[in-house]
Order: structure tokens, then C-alpha cells, then sequence
């Protein structure tokens, strides 16, 4: 697929083909839907494998999970605070999809559920229906407030009030496209520069030694990817942390 | 369990000495400062912030203008006021925020 007819195609990796044969192909079971029922698992797996011991000091399993636990508590506790506890399950499942999606994404033949919007604004849509649930529960009207900074002047709410309201709207939306266009960007680079090396290993004798060239570029993004992976999962975490901290603090 | 609890303490102890353990007072209201930082993230973010706030703005008036049937009009204001909300969506980005007791 990396060089059919000596074109970069770059994009045929994001499509959809069904998985598990004509079963799959009858329920629209995509290898997208594959490989989060992957994660999902691998996720509950670690968790559970290694919480089970409850060992004082941790093995090797145990202390992966309790990395994982660790890292994204304090970040929720930081973030929103102490009250933020109740919303830890919410932010920790959140972060762990994503970050599964994402680097399992980087194996080869897998398929990366996080490169498609759909799934993106899924997610970030749900964040979105949650921390508007929360503040209409915990502030009932005071949520509205919101839209209007105290203080601002009343003849001025027909232009403040819209503008808070988009800029409100606009946050599933900017949290959904960072995600998708990252994993986007980074698996077409991969994908570019992979192709290179088939089409210049094939140019005869001096081929090989130039292939090596997009080679070695390729190595170093594998790198990069793998951070971006685990930032963007981070970066998706701490700002629905940081969503839940204005719905419950209201300022 | 009494003895795990003594050692989370002593631990605790240890770390503060040492000057690893962040003050009690430092966690909540960290707000955006705690994101990555650097010039290419930093760019994106921003504007990642002004084309989101651009795309709800006009989604919004488009939906709107579907709905009262004034087609053109309520689209051109929306979309003045997504660029306005993404102007400002970055100026919070830059802004900094204070404490969580806000």
C-alpha cells in the first residue's frame, strides 16, 4: 500500500474497512471499533492484573498501574482540587482511551481510532455534556452568570453575551480537532517519508544508500510521535480537568 | 492498615526535607500554567483556539438562520462574533489565571 504506482498516498491509512469478516462486515464492525474493544481491554487489564497482588511494595505490573493511577490524580487534584476527586474516574478512563488509541496506533498494521473526528468530538462532546451537567447541578442559574463577567457594564451584554456563549461552544470543538489533527499530521508524516524509502531504495545502485536518508528521519518521528501520543493524551486530560475546574468553581 | 499509613508519613517527611514535596498550598488553581510549553505547541494551541472559536461561531448563526429562515444575516454576525470569542479564547490562553478559591 506504501508506494502503489509510484504515488505517496498518505491517507488510504485512515480508511475504514470492516473487521471479522462477513460477521463484522453485516454489523458495520469497523477495525476502528477493533482496536478501541483493543484498548479498552489492555486498559482494564493493567488495571486489574496489577492491582490484583495489593502488594505493600509493588512488582513490576503493580507499578505500572499504580503510575498510571498516580499520574492522574495528581493531575485532577491539581487541577480542580480536592472536591475534584469525584471526577478522577471520569478524567482517568478519558486519559487512558486516548492514550492506548494513540500508541497503538504507532504499531504497524494497527489503526488509529484517534485520527478520525468522529471519535475525537465523541469524546470531547461527551466532556462537554458533562461539565455543563455539573455546573447547572452544583450552581443551578448561577450557571448563567457565567456568560456574563460581573462588574461589565449592562449595555454591553448584547456583545458579551454572544461572545462568551461561542467561546463556550467553541471548547468540545478546539478539544476534539488538537487531538484529531495531531494524530492526523504525525501519521501522514510517517507515512510520507516511509514511502520515500521505497521509492528511492528502488533508484539501482545508489539507491539504498539515499533510502537510508528518510530512513533515519523516520526513526527520529517514531520518537516524536510516541511523545505526541502521550502529550496529547495529557494535554486532552488536563483540559478536561481544567473545564471541570471552571464548572465547579464558576468563577 | 496503621503501618502503611506511618510509612506515606515518614515518606512524606523525608520528601519535604529533601524539598521534593510541593507545598500543600501550591495544588489547585495551577490553571493553564500547567500545559507544555514551547513555541511550536504554544502556536498551535493558539491557533487551534481561533479556528474552533471561528467553526462554533459560524456553525451557530448558520443554525440559527436555518431555524428563522434569514439566511445570509445572522451567518455574518455569528461569524464576526466566533472571531471576537477566538480573539479572546487566546487572550485567556496568555492571561494568567488565579487561584482555584476564584
Amino acid at each position: 500500500m506504501a508506494a502503489e504506482g509510484n504515488t505517496i498516498d498518505a491517507l488510504s491509512q485512515f480508511e475504514l474497512t470492516h473487521a471479522f469478516g462477513p460477521i463484522g462486515a453485516a454489523v458495520n464492525f469497523t477495525q476502528s471499533n477493533a482496536h478501541m474493544l483493543i484498548a479498552a481491554g489492555l486498559v482494564t487489564a493493567i488495571m486489574m492484573l496489577g492491582m490484583a497482588p495489593r502488594a505493600i511494595v509493588p512488582g513490576r505490573f503493580q507499578a505500572v498501574a499504580e503510575t498510571f493511577y498516580e499520574f492522574v490524580e495528581n493531575l485532577v487534584v491539581g487541577q480542580i482540587g480536592h472536591e475534584g476527586k469525584r471526577y478522577f474516574p471520569f478524567v482517568f478512563a478519558l486519559f487512558m482511551f486516548v492514550l492506548f488509541g494513540n500508541v497503538l496506533g504507532l504499531f504497524p498494521y494497527a489503526f488509529t481510532y484517534t485520527s478520525h473526528i468522529a471519535v475525537t468530538f465523541g469524546l470531547a462532546f461527551l466532556v462537554f455534556v458533562v461539565i455543563t451537567v455539573v455546573a447547572l447541578a452544583l450552581h443551578g442559574k448561577k450557571f448563567f452568570g457565567y456568560f456574563f463577567p460581573e462588574g461589565a457594564p449592562i449595555w454591553l451584554a448584547p456583545i458579551i453575551v454572544p461572545v462568551e456563549v461561542v467561546s463556550y461552544l467553541s471548547r468540545p470543538i478546539s478539544l476534539s480537532v488538537r487531538l484529531f489533527a495531531n494524530m492526523v499530521a504525525g501519521h501522514v508524516l510517517l507515512k510520507v517519508f516511509a514511502t520515500f524509502v521505497v521509492l528511492l531504495g528502488s533508484l539501482g545502485v545508489v539507491g539504498p544508500f539515499v533510502a537510508a536518508l528518510p530512513l533515519a528521519v523516520n526513526v527520529l518521528l517514531i520518537g516524536f510521535e510516541l511523545l505526541v501520543a502521550f502529550l496529547q493524551a495529557y494535554v486532552f486530560a488536563i483540559l478536561t480537568s481544567i473545564y471541570l475546574h471552571d464548572a465547579v468553581h464558576l468563577h | 492498615m496503621t503501618e502503611r499509613d506511618e510509612f506515606d508519613e515518614r515518606l512524606k517527611q523525608a520528601r519535604q526535607r529533601r524539598g521534593l514535596e510541593k507545598d500543600a498550598s501550591d495544588s489547585g488553581g495551577v490553571g493553564q500554567v500547567g500545559l507544555p510549553a514551547g513555541a511550536l505547541q504554544i502556536g498551535l494551541r493558539a491557533g487551534i483556539e481561533v479556528v474552533s472559536a471561528l467553526i462554533a461561531g459560524a456553525g451557530l448563526g448558520w443554525l440559527l438562520d436555518r431555524w428563522l429562515g434569514s439566511f445570509p444575516w445572522l451567518f455574518l454576525v455569528f461569524f464576526v462574533v466566533g472571531g471576537v470569542a477566538g480573539v479572546m479564547n487566546v487572550y485567556r490562553l496568555f492571561s494568567p489565571r488565579t487561584g482555584a478559591g476564584k
